[in-house]
């Protein structure tokens, strides 16, 4: 039994079970929820430490060896994924001792914060394919149930579409789990890749390969799947949206990018394009939606769609920089877009509102804030030195060396599209005047609410920039990251070679 | 029996794709469970439907007789049916709240006000 792999799925749980017994004292349940979250940072850098000298961790649970057992699984992907989700549930706790009204925390709304981050490690660490069903409910359950909780009107029509989504994703998953089982006789991801080899690519293995790619192109809300996502992110608290928006849909570009790199590999030469395909469209769509809109959140929401696309094209072109690009940009993406949904937050408790038309002034009202905005902002539409330019950079070298010019041309627009939106709401609710006739002003952020609020910003602004600054480190990780997934038979070795029993 | 239970996933999946596709967020609901059905028959067929002696190893012996049933789409398929039970129970509990707030369950009518 390999403590770092179970480590990180246990914290969120134990601290899950502490924060419902501590229910009755909001202060103690804060202080656990923050507590638990370090724990969890600490166990993810642990885990990332361990793996990064290409060592893939695997540990049979119950020590029935695999494929009968179920394996947990960490390379460098999964393990940085880990860490990512740990840092942002760091950040969404902080953020949340101002950021969340009192009657949602005496609902539960800490122990359903550290369900959902228990059910996205374990998503991240599971080698097998039914335990990721399995990790999925977990994590929606904890969602369903957070982006419900407060019952406002708005919330709950969010919700409703939500959980219906969601819901259909999850047959369509269990359905193709179901049949793969039924053709190869096994749902050990190793297992399975082995199997499928003496299979012939076509038939039964593509349909539940479609299966897998409608199921998660769901979840990751990729073109023309995403029309949950726009519906429902802007409606819950501005934490709850941070964490949905960081994690969730990577969640499901997670799950692609490891059931098309390990377990259905062969028939690249129909999955490739109609990756790209997807992932051109789901950038386009994406970014005009956002250019639509008028509230900061729904405009945030639509970039999460176009941003999406970008992910999936680096799968699309499946060359080493490519997935390179793909894990950089995820890991670069999942920092940056739930920081702006904190500031978003940040900004509706500055100026009042989340509606371009009411916001105004707040550069002269609250300068740190326009800061803490302005990083993300840059980053995510690819200006340097920030950390989203050489995500771009190296998606786009990638599509050049490819030679597919035409998803070159789309992403370099969209990004031009991005930095467009991120410019209108800089001039519409930092610079623009207060609007005449709008609300009082509210009062100025408190000290407590500044350290809270800001903080948070703050911190994965810094990480941010520091990405940006030291993109050469974190580039020969997601290189070497990209290496080992474009290697099968690394995984394949690592969990099946030990049933011998020698982990 | 496999023909028979095909007929059966194929008619579950029409109609639970039928009733998602209604105004009514009641029927969505219920075409979500039926949904839900028609996967959980589909594990338990895909494992191969046979009549075989059960998976235990009888005793004194290292492996189970060659021919045992393969208990483990069963196992499957239970797990999927709690975890399909909590969903639908809570599904239906928000639709009730959902539409309690929004005076109505037709879905259209919900999404012009948020």
């Amino acid at each position: 039994m390999n403590l770092l792999l179970v480590v990180p799925l246990l914290v969120p749980l134990a601290t899950a079970a502490a924060t419902i017994l501590l229910a009755r004292s909001p202060r103690a349940v804060r202080a656990a929820s923050f507590a638990g979250a370090a724990a969890f940072l600490a166990a993810a850098v642990a885990l990332l430490g361990a793996t990064l000298d290409g060592t893939i961790l695997v540990t049979q649970a119950g020590a029935w060896a695999a494929p009968f057992g179920i394996s947990l699984v960490a390379d460098r992907f999964a393990a940085a994924m880990v860490l990512v989700a740990a840092l942002l549930l760091a950040a969404v706790v902080a953020y949340s001792v101002r950021g969340v009204d009192a009657a949602r925390e005496r609902a539960g709304y800490h122990p359903l914060l550290h369900v959902l981050s228990m059910g996205v490690s374990g998503a991240f660490l599971t080698g097998d394919l039914f335990n990721l069903y399995v990790w999925f409910e977990v994590m929606l359950m904890g969602s369903f149930v957070l982006v419900s909780l407060g019952g406002e009107r708005a919330q709950l029509q969010g919700a409703l579409k939500y959980v219906v989504l969601n819901l259909v994703s999850s047959a369509l998953f269990l359905a193709g789990a179901g049949l793969l089982y039924g053709s190869v006789g096994t749902l050990n991801m190793a297992d399975a890749a082995v199997a499928l080899r003496e299979l012939p690519a076509q038939g039964l293995p593509s349909v539940v390969a479609s299966l897998f790619l409608l199921a998660f192109g769901i979840k990751a809300a990729a073109f023309p799947l995403f029309f949950w996502l726009p519906a429902s992110y802007h409606t819950p608290p501005m934490p709850v949206a941070a964490l949905f928006a960081g994690l969730l849909t990577k969640v499901g570009v997670y799950a692609l990018v490891r059931v098309l790199t390990l377990v259905f590999v062969r028939d690249t030469a129909f999955t490739g394009p109609l990756l790209l395909a997807v992932a051109a469209l789901t950038m386009v769509t994406g970014v005009l939606g956002a250019m639509a809109q008028g509230d900061v959140r729904k405009i945030l929401s639509f970039h999460i769609v176009s941003q999406i696309g970008y992910m999936l094209m680096g799968l699309g072109l499946g060359t080493r920089l490519a997935l390179a690009g793909t894990v950089f940009y995820v890991l670069h993406h999942i920092v940056v877009k739930a920081n702006l949904f904190l500031v978003a937050g940040a900004m509706r408790r500055a100026g009042g509102s989340f509606s371009l038309d009411r916001l105004g002034s707040l550069l002269a009202r609250s300068p740190l804030l326009a800061a803490a905005f302005l990083v993300p902002a840059v980053s995510l539409a690819g200006l340097p030195p920030l950390s989203g330019f050489w995500a771009k950079y190296l998606l786009v070298r990638a599509g050049l060396e490819a030679g597919n010019g035409t998803i070159v041309a789309v992403a370099l627009a969209v990004s031009l599209l991005t930095l467009f939106s991120m410019t209108k709401i800089w001039n519409e609710a930092f610079w623009k005047p207060a609007p005449a006739g709008a609300d009082a002003a509210p009062a100025p952020l408190t000290t407590a609410e500044r350290a809270s609020l800001l903080g948070p910003v703050l911190v994965l602004g810094a990480v941010t920039v520091a990405i940006g600054l030291g993109a050469g480190v974190l580039y020969r990780f997601a290189d070497a990251a990209a290496a080992q997934l474009l290697d099968p038979d690394l995984y394949v070795r690592a969990v099946l070679g030990a049933r011998d029993g020698r982990m | 029996m496999t023909l028979l239970l095909a007929l059966a996933i194929g008619a579950l999946y029409a109609a639970g794709t039928y009733l998602l596709l209604r105004r009514s967020a009641i029927r969505v609901v219920f075409g979500l469970a039926l949904l839900g059905y028609a996967s959980n028959l589909l594990v338990f067929t895909a494992g191969r439907l046979s009549r075989e002696g059960p998976p235990i190893v009888p005793e004194g012996a290292a492996t189970a007789a060659a021919t045992s049933a393969d208990p483990l789409p069963q196992a499957l398929v239970l797990t999927a049916i709690v975890i399909g039970f909590g969903v639908q129970a809570f599904a239906l509990v928000l639709l009730k709240r959902t539409c309690q707030e929004a005076g109505t369950d037709d879905v259209d009518a919900m999404r012009e006000e948020t």
